[in-house]
């Protein structure tokens, strides 16, 4: 009885330390509850939030890019898109037989459709097919009966009226690459397409806009269960370009099936009027991504659609060069307005023979005469006196040897020699005979027709530092414009020369004259040989250039501006393999500057 | 309230009447409002609607209500003359459920009787309460304090905490092994014993892992480190822990716990249902439920003081640390305290099984205080 005395106590003494412990448990899950509910709260509602709230990024409207006159250059344009949604459709495969049946589907899509159906869950719209036309989209919900699950959604694509003949300046979108640089979210949208080339790629920030945001609230398996705010976002900016889209056109229709690059710029700004390189691609197929068989069409065209060769092609600029080289003589005092040179057709450096194009000769010219007939004896003698370090520097001044920098993507910057360059070049002192051949435009000295654009340009706005650009200047600015430091009188000499090759009998471009109310042009033809001539050949006597494959011909090159007596419009043009530049270039540009002088966008041409 | 019907000093028998009047009314109003804020929840976790869980819990709850009525008018003596076949009954049912188990979320726990699945794992709990409870009644101090006379008592834990392990069901099996170390501790094993079997545990550890099932590995690492598999083992607490801490002081509201109704918490009528209490309630329901559970406790702690029997007062203690055990697990399991184990909170949790045997001890509970003056003999 004692023991179970004990046994009792014993009983009672432990089951109180056990309820001890258990009411000390329970405080534990109390403080636990403190900790996370209290102390922790604002942590875990943040994580609950993120949980909770799917945040979509709205893709803002791109901004619309126009020409000078407000008409549009790049839009956006609405794109039908049919989708699916595999949990309204009782069965998948039913409604794709039916939607085929209306509209058929390639093989590709079908595989595509089935494979996104399969990666996504039942309530995530998977795209069907898109650019949709209106008469597709009613034939849609005309049948919607019988296409449970399919649904027509509306979005913006990217369109380019004038598509290729703006392609090589605004450029095109497409879907972001890996390699484009990710400094906005934006970027992370699915078929959200950034400005890859042109001036959609220059200009890509002003033009995104800011995306808005759209906060859904949604279910652990991603299932959107309502809407909770959304944040408008801001429309990217409209831009009005310089360019006429008009003398676009023209300028672009101007080259036929011919390669080669065109710029017009308005002399007193620079500002660019029109800016073409042919052939080129249609952006619109890039904005939609383009097929295998046509980027391998683009990639193997032997006349390079995908390079801008305003910018990109660097090229001999030949007799254009001569102007310079005119100036340069003038200036050094080496030759003056009544020096004359003899040309026998040819002429020796040492034992060397350097010919000219004319090979009976022109006999004594002077400056304004070489100019109109290029003859080339007269500039080898020029450069020969000048220098070359003194040709360099007048075609500095005028624009050459550097890159412009307007904004595209991948611009050169040509080549202007001089001694210098070469030793550093080349470690070997400068060549008497590449100062002569310098004379003509040709040895080491490369331009790109902008900068042809520019130096003609500065020629005829009487020396004026004009930098081509595609933004419109303000008064300011344009008031603001730097003088060269030239001699009026030999710029006249030379605009004398430019104005006798296309308006005295014998001049090298008199058969793209043209007389638009008084109005003439001013210019200076150019031929830069592709390939050297053997002796052989010229023994022989001058294959034509029609009878030489393409790839051999020469490039045409013209330079001009008009009105002749008071320029107003310059501009440069290069055919590749044209054959020459007073037979494939000059009459483009005549074409183009007519069409400036018609059409006058900028309004100075007074009509008589 | 119900001393007023307390019959007098050393009266044997009691009409069904006086037992009635007997049942403590408080007991049984704490069980009622668990019950009706389970039932309230289970509403909410079907987002508004009676079915499918809230119906069958109120249908549930109403026959758990029957059961433990029943349980509370037998007799204390009866249910101590029947403890081993009890027990044995049992044990025979676990290795029926070892042998020919249905499966049932991936573990051999039930037997299917067609309209209901008996879980025997569950009764024996219970059983296990009872059959040590009488052991310990009839044995002196001597033999408890002895070493030789805890061979009979360990075994009777062992073998069924075995059966139920390899079901495999390791977190009732060591809620077995706990209750039954709560009434060896009760009944006055010495501390140093319990010292020699923990510091066994501690060397036994890397045996046992080496044969834990995967998942339940799993579950132990993931514990450690809820991180190591966020969208896997580790997913449960994680969003636990979340729709808890997001709950705050004053909670969602009643039908606006964002994680739970959007499905992040799994589970949520279930194990999980603590963590929607508290995310939808806040930290006051959350802290209104651990009192209410504690105030169930305390009063089987108080029938355990007022029962003048030791086997009466061994059933209580038992049954309600069996109930604490549940509790705490379950709670602490949620709140990141401890690994994730399959243990509901009883009385709120959606199922049966626990529900009816819950109900069951706590019938047992308030036979104990009914029959607190009965003298029990040795036998």
């Amino acid at each position: 009885m004692n023991r179970d005395n004990d046994k009792g106590k014993v009983l009672i003494n432990r089951s109180l330390i056990m309820a001890a412990t258990k009411a000390f448990l329970l405080l534990c899950i109390i403080g636990r509850l403190y900790y996370l509910q209290v102390y922790q709260a604002d942590k875990f509602k943040m994580l609950a939030d993120e949980n909770r709230i799917s945040t979509r990024l709205l893709i803002p409207q791109r901004g619309i890019i126009y020409d000078r006159n407000h008409r549009v250059l790049a839009t956006n344009e609405q794109n039908f898109q049919a989708l699916i949604v595999a949990e309204q459709a009782p069965n998948v495969q039913d409604t794709l037989d039916a939607f085929k049946k209306i509209m058929p589907l390639t093989e590709a899509e079908e595989e595509r459709i089935r494979r996104d159906l399969k990666r996504n869950r039942s309530f995530v719209p998977i795209k069907v097919k898109d650019n949709l036309s209106w008469e597709e989209v009613a034939k849609i919900q005309l049948n919607a009966s019988d296409l449970p699950g399919i649904i027509i959604d509306d979005g913006l694509n990217r369109a380019y009226p004038y598509g290729e003949k703006t392609a090589q300046v605004i450029g095109y979108v497409a879907a972001v690459s890996d390699g484009d640089v990710k400094d906005d979210s934006l970027l992370e949208v699915p078929g959200f397409k950034i400005g890859k080339s042109g001036i959609e790629k220059y200009l890509e920030h002003r033009l995104r806009g800011k995306g808005g945001i759209l906060k859904m609230e949604v279910n652990a398996y991603g299932r959107v269960m309502k809407e909770i705010e959304e944040i408008e976002g801001v429309p990217g900016e409209n831009v009005v370009l310089t360019l006429d889209a008009r003398l676009q056109e023209k300028a672009y229709e101007a080259f036929g099936e011919q390669s080669g690059a065109a710029v017009l710029l308005d002399v007193d700004s620079g500002e660019i009027l029109a800016f073409v390189s042919t052939p080129a691609f249609d952006p619109n197929d890039f904005t939609q991504g383009l097929s295998n068989e046509k980027w391998k069409a683009l990639v193997e065209n032997e006349k390079h659609p995908l390079i801008n060769k305003a910018i990109q092609g660097q090229y001999s600029p030949g007799s254009v060069f001569k102007p310079i080289v005119a100036l340069a003589g003038l200036e050094s005092g080496v030759i003056k307005p009544e020096t004359r040179f003899f040309c026998a057709g040819k002429m020796f450096l040492g034992n060397h023979p350097f010919h000219c194009w004319k090979h009976v000769g022109h006999g004594y010219l002077n400056v304004v005469e070489a100019l109109m007939h290029s003859c080339d004896i007269f500039f080898y003698e020029t450069a020969l006196r000048g220098g070359i370090d003194k040709i360099a520097e007048v075609a500095r001044r005028f624009g050459l040897g550097k890159a412009v920098g307007i904004g595209l993507e991948n611009e050169k910057s040509g080549l202007i020699p001089d001694k210098a360059w070469k030793y550093r070049r080349f470690g070997e002192p400068w060549q008497l005979g590449e100062s002569l051949i310098s004379g003509i435009g040709q040895g080491y000295i490369l331009v790109t027709p902008l900068q042809l654009a520019t130096m003609t340009a500065r020629i005829a706005n009487g020396g004026y530092e004009v930098v081509p650009t595609f933004f419109p200047l303000s008064a300011e600015q344009k008031d603001n414009i730097k003088k060269i430091s030239v001699n009026k009188e030999y710029l006249d000499l030379v605009k004398e020369g430019m104005f006798d090759v296309v308006n005295i009998p014998g001049g090298t471009a008199w058969r793209s004259q043209f007389d638009y109310q008084g109005h003439r042009m001013a210019g200076k033809t150019g031929s830069v040989q592709v390939r050297r001539i053997t002796l052989k050949e010229r023994q022989s006597g001058i294959i034509k250039q029609e009878d030489l494959p393409w790839k051999y011909r020469d490039h045409g090159i013209f330079i001009g501006y008009a009105p002749a007596d008071n320029p107003k419009y310059a501009v440069a043009v290069l055919v590749e393999h044209g054959g020459g530049g007073s037979s494939a270039a000059a009459p483009i540009a005549s074409k183009i500057l007519l069409e400036s002088l018609k059409l006058d966008p900028l309004g100075v041409i007074r009509k008589k | 309230m119900y001393k007023t019907y307390e019959t007098g000093f050393r009266s044997q028998r009691m009409s069904i009447k006086e037992k009635l009047m007997n049942i403590s009314f408080w007991y049984v109003m704490f069980i009622c409002i668990l019950a009706a804020v389970g039932i309230t929840m289970l509403y909410s976790a079907a987002n508004g609607h009676w079915k499918p869980w809230a119906v069958n819990q109120l249908v549930r709850f109403g026959m758990g209500l029957g059961v433990m009525i029943f349980f509370a008018l037998v007799d204390i003596r009866l249910l101590m003359r029947f403890s081993y076949a009890f027990y044995f009954f049992t044990l025979l049912l676990l290795v029926v459920v070892d042998v020919t188990g249905h499966v049932g979320m991936g573990a051999q726990r039930w037997i299917n009787f067609g309209f209901f699945k008996l879980q025997p794992s569950e009764l024996m709990k219970i059983a296990l309460v009872l059959v040590l409870a009488r052991y310990f009644h009839s044995v002196p101090l001597s033999t408890i304090e002895s070493s030789k006379g805890l061979i009979q008592p360990l075994l009777l834990v062992l073998i069924p905490a075995g059966l139920v392990i390899i079901q495999p069901d390791l977190g009732t099996g060591l809620m077995l092994i706990m209750t039954a170390g709560a009434i060896f501790f009760a009944v006055g094993v010495q501390l140093w014993k319990f010292g020699v079997v923990f510091a066994a545990g501690i060397i036994m550890a890397p045996i046992a892992w080496h044969f834990l099932h995967d998942y339940q590995k799993d579950r132990v690492l993931t514990f450690l480190n809820p991180e190591r598999d966020p969208l896997g083992a580790g997913y449960h607490i994680i969003q636990s822990k979340i729709a808890l801490g997001s709950g705050g002081v004053f909670g969602k509201g009643f039908l606006n716990g964002t994680q739970s109704h959007l499905n992040f918490l799994p589970e949520k009528h279930t194990d999980f249902i603590f963590t929607m209490l508290s995310e939808e309630l806040g930290m006051i329901g959350a802290v209104m439920i651990i009192l209410v559970n504690f105030c169930i406790i305390a009063y089987g702690y108080s029938f355990a003081m007022k029962s003048t029997s030791y086997f009466g007062k061994l059933v209580a203690i038992g049954l309600t640390t069996n109930y604490f055990l549940y509790v705490f697990i379950n709670t602490a399991m949620v709140l990141g305290l401890i690994p994730v184990v399959g243990i509901p909170l009883p009385l709120i949790s959606y199922g049966g099984t626990v529900m009816l045997s819950i109900m069951a001890s706590f019938g047992i509970l308030l036979s104990v205080h009914i029959n607190r003056n009965v003298t029990v003999g040795k036998e």
